[in-house]
């Protein structure tokens, strides 16, 4: 496939966002289980809050550059009975929506105690709002990767890997993000975070080299004798029905040689995985934010490679029918 | 419940590609509106078709053959390229199983042709919205012409009738029938899109002559040469007719 960038940084964007979410989420819970000490409200919660938000409509901007008549995107919330597409339309605003409301009652103090374990743990509104959220953050991963995967021919997507990805990455990213945030804001919670960054980011490696080495595996299922029905072994296409190239040239070719192609490969192993891993480990170290910022931006320069990569390695069946290009 | 589709005669085709330009000159002056025709003189011709004439070479020199293969939208029972659009402007009709694209809900995401094994679809660069073969829909019920042609462009311009069209879920039409006798098929079935469009494979006509057709097995000389005839003494019929 050609790999589009409005849908490489919409992906990677809200991936970060989701992500950072989770991390505050998770922040807030293992303060309210007492494994954390509590953070301020506006300088943490609120502000973590309204940079994942604005990185979730970073994405969302970015997403209405791959439309061609985004006037009418309103539509494309009809179909979600059918179309994975439809869900990631309606999942995005609702998780924005529960980041603003997380956010908001974070800055505004609007919290209340729901109800005490004889333990003596509180559950806070704040914390139910951040729970729904997390559940909306996942539910959007899902319907992100789902749109991948749902294509049973592009066999390099479709797979369960494909989901577990899409989690893991934005997960990872979005934790590294809170290691660099919280050195500013909760400097006691970026030895949290920076354990959990590692730890996803790990996780992460571990699931994507799983589905490198799936893809590298592949069995196509269809041939051009199955394209055009004619059993021989030799078959060599002499035109195809376009001179100067079509739309089917073009989009679902990446147009680059094996040799980039394979490079990006290496570029996104190192950036995604052990540079940030590095960083994290440095700027942890050293109480240093500016590695841990550097830690980030090399992760999600990481990950454009890394979704890039994706997009590029997916072998559309219909580039059967294309073949000299 | 019927389904309209088209069988192509791969035996027939000679890839004269004027199911192309038939088609493209149908649906650019169309209520639809026009498709993109970019520098078509210049280097490098781009733009929107419905449809498609490709050539193969089968086999290895000197044993080869050319299968001209045109490829339009299949409109298949169960088209991937519907439940995934997200604002139903790509839809299967009811009534004849024509897979359309309403171009005033399109948002051109283009996930419907990534959902297309088959590269069907085309966007148009200039509208901005998904666009493939309509069967013709806005012809072949237009009251207004004579029934014989209230048939898809392209099967009408084909100088080969390699194009059949008609409703294949009818077991006695033309086509079920063609599909039923001459061994149609459906491309990559492996997808379980089920194409309604079929193909018919290149047929070979061959002459099957025995050994014993050459030979005359019966023949009681064991040998190849006139039959003896009793000497000729009495007038012959040649001799008391002139023909």
């Amino acid at each position: 496939m050609h790999p589009a960038f409005s849908v490489i940084f919409l992906t990677t964007l809200i991936g970060v966002g989701q992500g950072l979410f989770l991390a505050l989420f998770t922040g807030q819970s293992y303060a309210a289980a007492k494994f954390l000490p509590a953070q301020n409200g506006t300088d943490f919660f609120a502000l973590g809050s309204l940079i994942a938000l604005l990185f979730l409509m970073a994405g969302l901007v970015s997403s209405i550059f791959h439309l061609g008549h985004p006037e009418r995107a309103w539509r494309a919330a009809t179909k979600w009975r059918t179309s994975w597409l439809s869900r990631e339309v309606i999942a995005l605003p609702m998780v924005m929506f529960f980041v603003f409301v997380y956010g908001v009652m974070h800055y505004m103090s609007w919290d209340v105690v729901i109800f005490v374990t004889s333990t003596g743990v509180e559950f806070n509104l704040s914390l139910l709002v951040g729970a729904l959220g997390s559940a909306a953050v996942f539910i959007l991963f899902l319907c992100t990767a789902m749109i991948y995967a749902a294509i049973k021919f592009l066999q390099e997507w479709s797979s369960p890997l494909t989901i577990v990805n899409y989690i893991l990455l934005g997960a990872a990213s979005g934790f590294t993000l809170a290691t660099a945030f919280s050195i500013y804001t909760a400097p006691d919670l970026v030895d949290f975070f920076g354990a959990w960054a590692i730890i996803i980011t790990v996780m992460a490696f571990i699931s994507r080299v799983a589905s490198l080495i799936r893809n590298a595996r592949i069995k196509y299922k269809s041939s051009i004798q199955t394209a055009i029905g004619v059993r021989h072994n030799n078959i060599a296409q002499k035109a195809q029905g376009a001179m100067g190239g079509s739309y089917n040239t073009r989009e679902y070719f990446h147009g680059k040689t094996a040799v980039f192609l394979k490079s990006i490969k290496w570029v996104f192993m190192l950036l995604v995985f052990p540079l940030p891993i590095i960083l994290l480990f440095a700027g942890m170290e050293h109480s240093n934010g500016k590695v841990l910022l550097f830690a980030f931006m090399i992760q999600y320069l990481g990950l454009l490679a890394e979704r890039w990569f994706f997009f590029a390695q997916a072998n559309h069946p219909q580039n059967i029918y294309y073949q000299t290009v | 419940m019927s389904q309209l589709a088209l069988v192509i005669d791969l035996n027939v085709c000679v890839g004269c590609s004027a199911c192309v330009t038939s088609c493209k000159e149908w649906n650019t002056s169309g209520p639809a509106g026009f498709m993109s025709d970019d520098n078509p003189y210049g280097k490098d011709p781009t733009g929107t078709f419905f449809n498609r004439v490709q050539t193969y070479e089968v086999g290895c020199f000197p044993n080869t053959e050319t299968i001209h293969f045109p490829k339009s939208c299949l409109h298949c029972e169960d088209a991937p390229c519907v439940p995934v659009c997200p604002t139903g402007a790509s839809y299967k009709r009811e009534e004849d199983g024509i897979v359309l694209v309403d171009y005033d809900k399109c948002i051109g995401c283009k996930y419907c042709s990534w959902a297309c094994p088959y590269g069907a679809r085309e966007f148009d660069e200039h509208q901005k919205v998904m666009k493939k073969c309509t069967l013709c829909v806005d012809r072949i019920y237009d009251q207004s012409l004579p029934e014989s042609e209230r048939k898809p462009a392209c099967v009408l311009s084909c100088p080969t009738s390699a194009r059949l069209f008609g409703d294949v879920e009818d077991p006695e039409s033309e086509v079920s029938v063609a599909i039923r006798e001459e061994g149609g098929y459906q491309l990559m079935p492996e997808w379980g899109t089920k194409p309604s469009n079929h193909y018919l494979p290149r047929r070979k006509t061959r002459l099957h002559i025995h050994e014993d057709e050459l030979v005359r097995a019966d023949n009681p000389l064991k040998k190849e040469e006139r039959q003896p005839s009793a000497p000729v003494d009495e007038p012959t019929l040649d001799d008391s007719t002139s023909w």
